[in-house]
């Protein structure tokens, strides 16, 4: 019998307890409303974790990907309240989004900067420059004729939240980049072993460079919602540490920091397991602090078992990998 | 001779090129980067903020740096290890508060509080370590995570306390000492953090403890095949690292004794960038307390100086983020760099005119013949490159090998051998001293002697350093030939300061005098250097007057005499200026005259490079080390000359099927015994008219 668990299996596992526990010992846990309102609350972070997962799947970490969210749409927002088009608006944001995935990429592929470094050095730098140049307020606000930007926050199709299905089709649409289109395969084969993937052949630094650009684009859309679904977007959102929740839920799903392993999959599991988490916890009142005390416990048992589980070799471990 | 040859002849005398070779392979030029950033950043705030300079500024600036280089110290020992700990920031929040809730609330005397909040940052430590270095979680993660604990556990502690500490006064006055007291006229959290820098640099530098610390970081698989305790060590760095962070938190705690909700937030990243922009590398092996404190200073700086220009808190993020940015990807590019430029520029080639090789034909004495076509293969196949061989009072043979033993070969018929002695480093030049012991040259170790009961002992392995050497010449790098003076001083070459052992050849490149000659005497135990700045010195011979002795520079072709006593004392004269070839080592023949080992014969193409220090320099950049051209080293000869420089006779292997390869020659009872470096046999030569029973260690020590 073969007791080997994948860190994406026990944390499933994990989760699916828990569910059944909440749902044995909570009222009110089990119902639609409940479990919709869960999986809604939890999709901005699951389509945040599906663009750092890209990332981390192609050996990286993007620390500026909250930053650049929240600045991005910020800018959106302003410039729409100043009095361009909102679709204009909304545009000039995708490129400035677009333009610091791409400064991102380039430090990392070429400057050959570390990405923890530079992402983080990044997300500073943008937080500044947004705060400097483009405005002056900590909160900016949707403005109220912008339905169908609000109608991807708060709308309802068929019965279920927007979010969901904008989760649903970010995850799908990472699928099938990373399943089936060969600049997919060539992102988890730099990811894999860059050099090698570099001697085949595989344009491994612009590859680098592409998986930057795609999270903060997918950062970018995940920003909209959160503008749209509170009407407003905080840019105090960039100092939390909201980024180190996206990057618990990568890797609690089992994608590996040192790249090239994992999927999709993995990135809804953690989303799920952090869900059901706090929408459990949210339930049974339990104060903010001793929330995020139960979470960092129950994120560390998740790692050390999945440690335990597959404990790694000091002779094939990588060196400089932390 | 031409202008442009004086011009030449004058630069590579004066101009020293290899010097930035040297400096660039010195460790701390790492730390120059990160210095000269420091340098502009106090230069551009000193230019902009007008009391910059003044007292009070900087005593509030050294209150915070002492706290904050703390925390960015406890970082780089993980980091140095191959780790990271996020969790500094929050360990310093829940020192400051723990501190301060035993004060105000639980009214703990100061040293139990002191002790506690020690132990507290320790625990957080421990159970990162213990997670990190014994379960080997991903430091990043665990830190996270624990990063995470550790605030809300902070938070917590906030909600039930901080009306308590805000209210309550503390009646200690040792208390404030730590936050705002003076030693010496600097404040106190300042001289525990130059103290604990200190400390660390020793440990990291020069203990057992810190070199394992060191080679985690560099190579964790490798330091856990060598045995290192791997997992005991990284544990260790968290618990240190916990500490200190605790350490910091509980200055701050006394220097402002109030508990915010934002204390802490963020340090871990502030302290990451310190520890950054000093220059200690991400992923471990790279990385000391000096770079530590250069960056702690320069953030501290930095950030400080921005809040003062009343800029903007976007402007300030901004203006870090950017900084920040440059000067890692600087740093990158430097340490990707430093050894491509330093393997381009370390061997710098200088002008070394020779003299024109005398011919080697009839009616030259050096003219070529095939007199060493009769030798005698002694150990053929059976020892690895015999540089030296010697012969004791019973006529058996020693001879050193490439695996670092002293081989053995018994006498008369020199079939049957053993291991003499295993010494670990190249053994190359010889001498019996007078009471019977072994002194030998060991190429990378130094001078050692074995004693008649083959006992190995080291007699020394440097020498005073010189005064403005950038390299450190007081290793012995490659003790090459040795004599001893009647006295029982003991002169040996060290052939060049500037190479190892197995780059020996690399220093023909040069050519430029690298090596000297250094006397070891074993009545005091001093090491001091008699000769310096010699081409590659090698050989060395006591003359029969005992009072001066001959060497060899090799790449120089040259033989020169010494004189250590009597009447010409510490003068050097030339005896053979010009060789056809390189000179080896140098043996005392029975009838008053000298042996001389050559080899390998120098060519016209050589000698011309040579006269060509621009052409080996672009050559040392530009190929590749196997296609250099270095010195023949194959095809030699045996030289017999004169007190006066007069060549007497010359013997050749004509076919070079015999015995080409000759680094030296020892003659014995009427006998040549001849060794060469890449050879695989010891030659065995009979001499004719020669004294039948003259021995070496007659002629030294007039013994039997």
């Amino acid at each position: 019998m073969n007791l080997r668990l994948s860190q994406e299996q026990i944390v499933f596992g994990l989760a699916v307890m828990l569910c059944i526990g909440f749902a044995i010992a909570l009222d009110g846990f089990l119902t639609t409303h409940n479990i919709l309102n869960l999986v809604r609350s939890v999709s901005i972070l699951g389509i945040l974790g599906v663009a750092m997962g890209l990332v981390v799947i192609g050996r990286g970490i993007d620390l500026s990907l909250v930053a650049v969210m929240a600045i991005s749409v910020a800018w959106s927002l302003q410039l729409a309240a100043s009095g361009m088009p909102l679709l204009y608006a909304l545009a000039l944001g995708f490129l400035f989004s677009l333009v610091v995935g791409l400064i991102n990429g380039f430090l990392i592929a070429y400057v050959e900067i570390p990405p923890i470094f530079a992402t983080l050095a990044m997300g500073t730098l943008v937080y500044g420059f947004g705060r400097y140049f483009l405005f002056n307020l900590d909160v900016l606000y949707v403005p109220d004729d912008a339905e169908y930007m609000i109608w991807f926050g708060q709308g309802v199709l068929f019965g279920i939240p927007v979010p969901i299905f904008l989760f649903a089709a970010v995850c799908f649409g990472a699928y099938i980049f990373l399943r089936y289109t060969r600049y997919g395969r060539y992102l988890r084969a730099v990811g894999d072993n860059q050099l090698a993937a570099r001697i085949t052949g595989i344009p491994a630094r612009p590859i680098v460079v592409m998986q930057y650009m795609l999270s903060s684009q997918i950062g970018f859309i995940a920003g909209i919602i959160t503008a749209a679904s509170v009407l407003s977007m905080n840019t105090r959102i960039a100092n939390s540490t909201f980024i180190y929740d996206v990057i618990l839920v990568v890797v609690l799903g089992g994608i590996g920091l040192s790249g090239g392993r994992g999927g999709i999959r993995n990135v809804i599991v953690g989303t799920l397991l952090i869900g059901i988490l706090l929408n459990g916890m949210t339930i049974m009142d339990i104060q903010y602090t001793v929330q995020n005390v139960i979470k960092g416990v129950i994120l560390l048992s998740a790692i050390v078992i999945d440690t335990i589980l597959n404990p790694r070799d000091e002779q094939t471990a990588q060196q400089g990998d932390i | 001779m031409s202008i442009s040859n004086i011009i030449i002849r004058w630069r590579y005398r004066f101009i020293p090129d290899h010097l930035v070779g040297e400096i660039l392979s010195k460790n701390w030029i790492d730390n120059v980067i990160p210095m000269l950033f420091l340098m502009a950043v106090i230069g551009v705030f000193g230019a902009a903020i007008p009391d910059f300079f003044s007292a009070g500024n900087i005593a509030n600036l050294m209150r915070q740096w002492g706290e904050f280089s703390l925390v960015v110290l406890a970082l780089t020992i993980v980091i140095v290890a191959g780790g990271i700990d996020l969790s500094v920031g929050s360990t310093f929040a829940l020192g400051n508060i723990v501190a301060l809730a035993l004060l105000n609330v639980a009214e703990w005397s100061m040293p139990a509080v002191v002790v506690a909040t020690l132990a507290i940052g320790a625990t957080v430590g421990l159970v990162n370590g213990y997670l990190v270095g014994y379960l080997r979680l991903r430091a990043f993660l665990t830190t996270l995570v624990t990063l995470i604990i550790v605030r809300a556990i902070v938070d917590m502690l906030l909600l039930e306390y901080s009306i308590q500490i805000a209210s309550g006064f503390i009646d200690s006055d040792a208390w404030y000492f730590l936050g705002e007291g003076y030693i010496f006229s600097m404040p106190f959290s300042v001289v525990v953090t130059v103290i604990l820098a200190l400390i660390l640099h020793l440990v990291l530098s020069r203990t057992r403890a810190g070199w394992h610390i060191l080679a985690i970081g560099g190579s964790r698989r490798s330091a856990h095949n060598i045995g290192i305790p791997v997992r005991r060590v990284i544990c260790s760095t968290y618990i240190i690292s916990g500490t200190l962070a605790a350490l910091a938190g509980l200055l701050f705690a006394s220097r402002l004794g109030g508990a915010g909700a934002d204390t802490g937030i963020g340090l871990e990243i502030t302290a990451l960038t310190a520890a950054v922009i000093g220059g200690n590398s991400l992923g471990g092996g790279r990385g000391s307390a000096a770079k530590a404190i250069i960056g702690s200073i320069t953030v501290v700086l930095m950030v400080n100086s921005l809040v003062r220009l009343g800029i903007t808190s976007g402007a300030n993020s901004l203006l870090l983020g950017f900084v920040l940015l440059l000067a890692v990807a600087i740093d990158i590019r430097w340490v990707k760099n430093r050894l491509k430029v330093l393997s381009n520029v370390y061997v710098s080639p200088t002008l070394a005119e020779l003299p024109p090789a005398p011919a080697t034909v009839a009616p030259s004495p050096y003219a070529v013949n095939d007199r060493l076509g009769t030798v005698e293969q002694i150990g053929l196949d059976e020892i690895d490159g015999p540089e030296d061989v010697i012969l004791d009072d019973n006529d058996n043979i020693y001879a050193g090998d490439r695996t670092g033993n002293i081989i053995k070969f018994f006498a008369p018929d020199y079939k049957q051998r053993e291991v003499y002695a295993h010494i670990g480093g190249r053994p190359l030049g010889m001498a019996f001293a007078s009471d019977g012991s072994l002194v030998c040259c060991i190429g990378g170790m130094g001078l050692y002697r074995i004693t008649a009961e083959r006992k190995v002992e080291k007699l020394t392995d440097e020498t005073k350093r010189s005064l403005f050497s950038v390299i450190d010449d007081s290793r012995l790098r490659l003790a090459d030939d040795l004599d001893i003076a009647p006295d029982g001083r003991i002169f040996f070459s060290e052939a060049t300061v500037r190479y190892e052992m197995h780059e020996w050849a690399v220093d023909c490149i040069e050519s430029r005098g690298n090596g000297r000659i250094i006397c070891f005497d074993p009545n005091t135990g001093e090491t001091s250097t008699v000769l310096k700045n010699l081409v590659f010195p090698n050989g060395i011979c006591m003359a029969h007057d005992g009072q001066s002795f001959l060497f060899a520079e090799t790449w120089a072709c040259r033989i020169s005499r010494y004189y250590f006593d009597g009447p010409k004392a510490g003068t050097v004269e030339a005896v053979i200026p010009d060789l056809p070839g390189f000179p080896d080592n140098i043996n005392r023949a029975s009838d008053g005259t000298y042996w001389l080992a050559i080899i390998g014969v120098r060519t016209p193409t050589l000698d011309l490079a040579l006269k060509m220090p621009g052409f080996r320099k672009r050559m040392a950049r530009r190929i590749a080390p196997d296609e250099w051209l270095f010195p023949n080293i194959n095809t030699g000869c045996i030289v017999r000359f004169d007190d006066q420089g007069t060549i007497i006779e010359t013997l050749w292997d004509l076919g070079g099927k015999n015995h080409p390869m000759i680094t030296s020659m020892r003659e014995h009872k009427g006998h040549l015994y001849i060794g060469g470096i890449f050879s695989n046999r010891i030659g065995k030569l009979k001499l004719d008219g020669f004294d039948p029973h003259w021995t070496g260690q007659k002629s030294y020590w007039g013994r039997k």
